[in-house]
């Protein structure tokens, strides 16, 4: 009976829209500002949403941006339940193994050790990362030993509750936190990581891919994508 | 939500507050608890329909039904939930459209397995790329009801198959006497007695499913724990309500909100326990019989 509803549901879902123009569904976190965030309203925002529907327009597609968890984007892109991902993703040699990037539409992100102190210890203590992350595989290399958390925002948490001795994050990321902490968190050191980041595709959607990099090739020229880097990232912006 | 409300940095604390508590965000917040109800009162008895048929076929005099039941609960048990959440919803997304791939589009040539990428004709994508966000967010749900049921219905079959037997043979015994068949003896007597057996692994169940919500997000579907994480993790001035880290408010309030939850569910349940132990030949059934008596 279920299976029959089931079913019968899915046809009329996928029988009404047939006809539309395709859609391109960009998947993003949400948790990570201001890259991507959840705003007020409840709506997805940040650069990489406001950049996405930039690059739409100009290339005359009909996007449309989805929150999905981090942990499955992967699975959900190869699978087909979106096209992109603008999520914050940069681009490394082991990441290319398995999916196509776009030029990086952020310049090389230089990441922050940030701590309760400025002697805190980096190279041998418990340093704090996102799963999955570039910054976590550099911890991991590093010496140090490696605490992984799920969000970005859990990493400052260890930190600040003494779990970690520091974390390692983009720091576009972590500046804002820092200025917010009234001295509370301090930046350690700091240290360039990874390619920049890019917007991922499936390895077939070479097509996708290639519009995606010419309309940001293109916003490099104009100068129009370090507006979009300025509104979002303040004064502190590494620009093109 | 208040007119006042225009631009947050120069309210008061009283009206900041209100204004940041009636937020877009906070509506949603506020009404994911809607999801979640909704989704445990699809589920429930989805689970138990599942659990039914499951005790009903690990029970069944055919051997391969017998097998079908017994293995439906044995694989489904000892796969951890998170792996069933990541993998087998994937798994079955991908079934569906290879199914109504192989029906709409026969003439497509392209291999739908390439790699580590799966793509199939574009009018067999369930819900349609084109289609809006709204329908995709429904499908997941529904797929979030079905495997939870899944899940579910594989423990409520085995506490549903231990009640079976535990009611009393001879009270089975007395009904084939009177000349009743299989099947009504089934009806009549064993399922009307075996719900007093099963109540109180059912209740498990249902308090456990309660608290595994939080799986959804792994589905996009945005449950209340989700929604607390995110409104209390410390909000930098990008935001229009810039704040400290305040989930442990957030997750003070989903703990009343499950205590609650769980007490209500607790009160109920007792009053079912009593209500199937009247007239039943189990302690609880006899010293209500000697009470009234």
């Amino acid at each position: 009976m279920k299976k029959t509803l089931l079913a019968t549901a899915l046809v009329a879902l996928s029988a009404f829209a047939a006809n539309a123009q395709d859609t391109v569904r960009i998947a993003t976190e949400g948790l990570y500002p201001p890259y991507n965030l959840i705003d007020d309203a409840g709506n997805l925002a940040g650069y990489e949403v406001d950049l996405g529907n930039e690059i739409c327009k100009r290339a005359g597609l009909t996007c449309e941006f989805v929150q999905n968890d981090w942990d499955s984007m992967m699975p959900n892109l190869n699978s087909g339940n979106f096209d992109v991902i603008m999520a914050g993703m940069s681009i490394t040699e082991e990441r290319k193994k398995d999916r196509l990037f776009s030029q990086n539409y952020m310049p090389p992100a230089v990441s922050f050790y940030v701590a309760t102190s400025a002697d805190a210890d980096i190279k041998a203590g418990v340093v704090a990362a996102q799963t999955g992350t570039i910054q976590a595989g550099h911890v991991a290399e590093s010496g140090a030993q490696l605490l992984e958390f799920k969000t970005p925002d859990e990493t400052v948490a260890a930190v600040q509750n003494g779990e970690a001795d520091a974390v390692l994050a983009d720091g576009e990321y972590l500046q804002p936190v820092v200025d917010a902490s009234a001295g509370a968190l301090v930046v350690v050191e700091t240290i360039p990581l990874g390619d920049g980041v890019g917007a991922a595709f499936r390895q077939s959607d070479t097509e996708l891919a290639a519009t995606f990099d010419k309309v940001i090739a293109e916003m490099k020229a104009d100068g129009s994508i370090n507006e979009l880097i300025k509104k979002w990232f303040k004064e502190k912006a590494v620009l093109f | 939500m208040f007119s006042f409300c225009a631009d947050p940095s120069t309210l008061d604390p009283t009206r900041w507050m209100l204004c940041y508590l009636t937020s877009g965000k906070h509506v949603l917040f506020y009404w994911s608890f809607g999801t979640v109800l909704l989704l445990l009162a699809v589920t429930a008895p989805a689970a138990l329909a599942f659990g039914f048929g499951g005790a009903m076929a690990a029970r069944s005099q055919n051997p391969a039904l017998r097998l079908f039941g017994k293995t439906y609960t044995a694989m489904v048990r000892g796969i951890p939930d998170i792996i069933f959440f990541m993998f087998f919803v994937i798994a079955l997304d991908q079934a569906l459209e290879w199914g109504l791939h192989q029906w709409r589009c026969p003439e497509w040539t392209d291999p739908i397995r390439n790699g580590l990428e799966f793509k199939v004709c574009p009018a067999a994508k369930v819900p349609p790329g084109s289609a809006p966000q709204i329908w995709h967010e429904v499908y997941g749900f529904v797929l979030a009801v079905v495997t939870f049921a899944i899940v579910f219905g594989a423990f409520a079959a085995n506490v549903l198959y231990g009640a079976m037997s535990a009611v009393p043979r001879a009270q089975l015994e007395t009904a084939e006497a009177y000349g009743m068949s299989h099947r009504q003896v089934f009806r009549r007597i064993l399922v009307p007695q075996m719900w007093v057996y099963a109540l109180p692994g059912l209740s498990n169940l249902w308090l456990i499913l309660i608290k595994a919500t939080p799986l959804l997000f792994l589905l996009g579907v945005k449950d209340i724990v989700y929604w607390a994480n995110e409104l209390g993790s410390s909000k930098t001035d990008t935001f229009a309500y810039p704040h400290g880290d305040w989930k442990l408010w957030y997750f003070l309030g989903l703990l009343v909100f499950y205590l609650a939850f769980t007490r209500v569910s607790e009160v109920v349940l007792a009053r079912l326990s009593r209500r199937l132990s009247r007239g039943q030949a189990t302690m609880a059934g006899e010293a209500m019989r000697k009470a009234a008596a």
